[in-house]
C-alpha cells in the first residue's frame, strides 16, 4: 500500500487499492486502466515502486509531484513509450480492458493505436497540416477514400478546436504554425485515430498562458469523447482541468484523490506540503 | 590586492603576441595550401588547354586507282608526310565503301601529323628543315592552322597522338559508375538504416561500426587486389570489364555510403520518431515514412562525396585490368574498358611528346566533372539545411 502513516484528517475509511480516496461524484467511473504493483527500474535505479492506481474513462486525471518522481515514466508506461529505452525493465500489471499491455503478446501498435500520446514540445511532423492528420487514420486503414480523408481531417481540427484557424492553409507545412496552434495539431493528430485514452506529457509547458488556456478548455471538452491522463507541472492547471488527482512522490503514489478535495484538504502530510509549497 | 587595468594589460602583453602569432601561423598554412591550388591549376591549364587544340591542314585529296590500295598515293608526296596516318588509312576504306568516290578529288581539311601540331603550338617537334620551311608556306597560305580539338571528345583512345581522345574512357567511367552505384547505394543505405534504427545496441554491433569506420580507410589497392581473388579468379567475371571494376568501386564506396547514411538518420531529431511511435506506426513504417523521407539530402549529399571519390579512383581498376588500350567505345558491361584515371594514367605513360598535353587535358576534363559533382553536394547540402 502507498499510503502514509496518520493522515492529518481522515476522510472517510482508507481507500481501496487504487481508488481515490474520495469521489468526485459528477465523474464517470467506468474502468479505464488498472495498475498494481507497478515498478520499474532504468537499469540498477528503481524509478517506480509498487504503483497501484485505477484510471478511470471520460475523466481528467492529473499527475503531479516535484521534478523527477516517476510521473512522466508512469505515464509513458500506459502506451509503452518506454519500450524505447534500452535499459528499462517492468515488473507489475498495467491492465486495459482486461489485457495486460506488457505482455509479449499484445502488440504496442494496437496498444498505442488505442492509447494516444501528446508531447511536452509539440512535435508536428515536417507534413502538410492535413498530412499530419491523414497520416495515421490512413496507415491504421479507418478511412481509405480521398472524401472520407477530408472529413475526418475537418472533423480533428474542429474537435481541437483549430479548424477555423487553418483551414485555407491545409497544404501549408505543420511547422509554420506557431507554439501553440503546433500543439493543438498535435492534439489533433492524436484524436484523429479515435483512441480511448489520450496521454498528454506536460502539454502546456512551452506555451504562452494564452495557448495554455486554449488546450485547458479543449481538454475540458475532449473528456466527454476521451479519458485524458496528464502530467502537469502546474498545479494550479490541475486543479482547474482535472476531476482526479494524483501526487507522486520519488517513484511512489503519495496520494490520489478528487482534485477539488485535493487541493482544500489533502489527506497526507506530503501532499498537502507540497500543495501549500513548502518544497517542490 | 585588486589591479588596475594597465597592470592587467601589460602582463597581458605577452598573451596577446602568442594569440597573434597563432593566427598569423594559420593563416600562412592556409596561404601556402592555397598557392600550391594556384600553382597546380596554373601548370595543368597551361599545359592542358593546348590539348583542346588541334592541327589541321587543307590538302587535296585524290581518289584514284593507286589510293584505293594506299591511301599515301591520294595525296601530294611532300603534303602526305605531314597528314595523320589515321588520315591516310581510312582513305581505302572510305573508297571501298562509297565507290562513286573513285575518280573524283575534293579539297578538305583533315587533321595533320602530331609533330606539325607540336611544332605550331611551339613545342619540340620532329620536322625536319625541308618540313619546316613547308609547314610555315602553308602556315602563310591559310592552308594550316590549329583548330578547335572536337576529337578530343569525340573518339577513343588512338596510338597516333593527334587523334586520341577520351570518348572510350569517359563511357567507361560512366558504366562502371552506373555498376558502382547500383550495387553500393541500396545496399549501404539499408545497411546503414538497419544498424541505426532496427539493430539492438550491443558488442556486436559496435564492433561493426568499427569495422566499417575502419574499411573507410583500407588503401584502394587493397579492394583491387580483393576484386580481383575473388571476382575475376573464383566468379569468373570477364577481367577489365566495367561490371568487374564497378564491383571492386562499390566494396570500396560501400563504408562511405553507410557512414554518411549513419549521419543523416542521426541528425533527424528523436522527436519526429516519438511523435510516429505515438500514433502507432511500426518501426519499419516510422523509418520508411518519417525518417529517411527526411534523411534523403543527407544520404544524397554523402553518396554523391563517395562516387566523386570512386569516379578517381586508379589503382584498384588498374589490378582489376582496366588499363588495356581501348580504341573503340564498349558496347556492353562485360567488354574490356577503360576508365578517365586509367587513360590518364595510360597516356602519362607513353613517350611521346604529343600525349604530355593529352593527359593534362585528360586531367583538366576529370577534374571539372570532380568539381561539378562536389559543387551539386554542396549546394544540394546547403539547399536541405533544416533547422529544427
Amino acid at each position: 500500500m502507498n499510503m502514509q502513516a496518520a493522515p492529518r484528517q481522515t476522510i472517510g475509511a482508507a481507500p481501496e487499492v487504487g481508488q481515490p480516496h474520495t469521489r468526485n461524484e459528477s465523474a464517470c467511473h467506468d474502468l479505464s486502466i488498472r495498475v498494481r504493483d507497478l515498478n520499474l527500474w532504468y537499469g540498477e535505479s528503481q524509478a517506480l515502486k509498487g504503483l497501484n492506481i485505477d484510471l478511470f474513462q471520460k475523466n481528467v486525471t492529473a499527475l503531479i509531484g516535484p521534478s523527477g518522481c516517476g510521473k512522466s515514466t508512469f505515464l509513458r508506461c500506459l502506451n509503452r513509450m518506454n519500450d524505447l529505452i534500452p535499459s528499462v525493465r517492468i515488473e507489475g500489471l498495467v491492465e486495459m480492458d482486461g489485457r495486460d499491455v506488457n505482455q509479449v503478446k499484445m502488440d504496442e501498435v494496437a496498444l498505442r493505436r488505442r492509447v494516444g500520446m501528446v508531447f511536452q514540445k509539440p512535435n508536428p511532423f515536417p507534413k502538410s497540416i492535413y498530412e499530419n492528420i491523414a497520416y495515421a487514420p490512413r496507415m491504421h486503414d479507418l478511412v481509405s477514400r480521398k472524401p472520407e480523408q477530408d472529413e475526418l481531417v475537418e472533423k480533428a481540427l474542429r474537435d481541437a478546436g483549430l479548424w477555423e484557424e487553418v483551414k485555407d492553409k491545409l497544404h501549408q507545412p505543420g511547422t509554420s504554425l506557431s507554439g501553440g496552434q503546433q500543439q493543438r495539431l498535435c492534439i489533433a493528430r492524436a484524436i484523429a485515430v479515435q483512441p480511448d485514452v489520450i496521454l498528454m506529457d506536460e502539454p502546456t509547458s512551452a506555451l504562452d498562458p494564452i495557448s495554455t488556456a486554449t488546450i485547458e478548455d479543449l481538454m475540458d471538452r475532449l473528456k466527454e469523447q476521451f479519458t485524458i491522463i496528464t502530467v502537469t507541472h502546474n498545479m494550479q492547471q490541475a486543479a482547474r482541468v482535472a476531476d482526479y488527482t494524483a501526487f507522486f512522490h520519488l517513484g511512489e503514489i503519495i496520494e490520489y484523490n478528487d482534485t477539488k478535495t485535493m487541493f482544500a484538504n489533502p489527506a497526507t502530510k506530503k501532499a498537502e506540503d507540497y500543495i501549500t509549497g513548502r518544497y517542490g | 590586492m585588486s589591479q588596475t587595468f594597465d597592470e592587467i594589460s601589460s602582463q597581458l602583453r605577452k598573451r596577446h603576441r602568442r594569440s597573434a602569432r597563432l593566427k598569423w601561423i594559420s593563416m600562412g598554412a592556409l596561404g601556402l595550401a592555397g598557392l600550391f591550388l594556384l600553382w597546380f591549376f596554373s601548370d595543368m591549364l597551361g599545359k592542358g588547354l593546348p590539348a583542346f587544340q588541334q592541327a589541321q591542314i587543307q590538302v587535296e585529296v585524290d581518289y584514284n586507282e593507286d589510293a584505293s590500295r594506299m591511301g599515301r598515293a591520294a595525296l601530294d608526296p611532300d603534303l602526305s608526310r605531314l597528314v595523320s596516318r589515321t588520315f591516310e588509312r581510312m582513305i581505302p576504306v572510305q573508297i571501298r565503301e562509297n565507290p562513286e568516290l573513285l575518280g573524283t578529288s575534293e579539297t578538305r581539311w583533315v587533321l595533320a601529323n602530331a609533330q606539325v601540331d607540336q611544332y605550331l603550338k611551339g613545342h619540340r617537334h620532329k620536322l625536319n628543315e625541308q618540313q619546316v620551311v613547308l609547314v610555315d608556306e602553308l602556315l602563310a597560305e591559310g592552308r594550316v592552322e590549329l583548330k578547335f580539338n572536337t576529337n578530343f571528345f569525340t573518339t577513343g583512345d588512338s596510338k597516333m597522338a593527334e587523334a586520341s581522345g577520351i570518348l572510350s574512357a569517359a563511357v567507361g567511367t560512366v558504366m562502371t559508375m552506373l555498376v558502382t552505384l547500383a550495387i553500393a547505394f541500396p545496399i549501404g543505405v539499408m545497411t546503414a538504416v538497419y544498424l541505426e534504427e532496427f539493430a539492438p545496441d550491443n558488442r556486436f554491433t559496435q564492433l561493426i561500426e568499427i569495422n566499417i569506420n575502419n574499411l573507410a580507410a583500407i588503401p584502394s589497392i587493397l579492394f583491387g587486389l580483393l576484386g580481383l581473388a575473388i571476382f575475376i579468379n573464383f566468379f569468373g567475371v570477364p577481367r577489365s570489364s566495367p561490371l568487374v571494376g564497378g564491383m571492386t568501386l562499390a566494396l570500396m564506396t560501400l563504408p562511405v555510403i553507410i557512414i554518411a547514411t549513419r549521419t543523416a538518420l542521426r541528425s533527424v531529431p528523436d522527436s519526429i520518431r516519438h511523435a510516429a511511435f505515438g500514433v502507432g506506426c511500426s518501426r519499419w513504417q516510422m523509418v520508411r515514412d518519417h525518417v529517411l523521407p527526411l534523411a534523403m539530402p543527407g544520404i544524397m549529399t554523402g553518396s554523391i562525396i563517395g562516387l566523386a571519390q570512386a569516379m578517381g579512383e586508379t589503382a584498384p581498376l588498374i589490378i582489376v585490368g582496366m588499363v588495356a588500350f581501348i580504341p573503340d567505345v564498349g558496347a556492353s558491361f562485360t567488354e574490356a574498358a577503360t576508365v578517365l584515371p586509367a587513360q590518364i594514367f595510360t597516356w602519362a605513360g607513353e613517350p611521346e611528346k604529343a600525349f604530355v598535353e593529352k593527359t593534362a587535358g585528360g586531367i583538366l576534363v576529370l577534374l571539372t566533372i570532380l568539381i561539378f559533382l562536389n559543387a551539386t553536394a554542396v549546394i544540394l547540402r546547403k539547399k536541405f539545411e533544416r533547422r529544427w
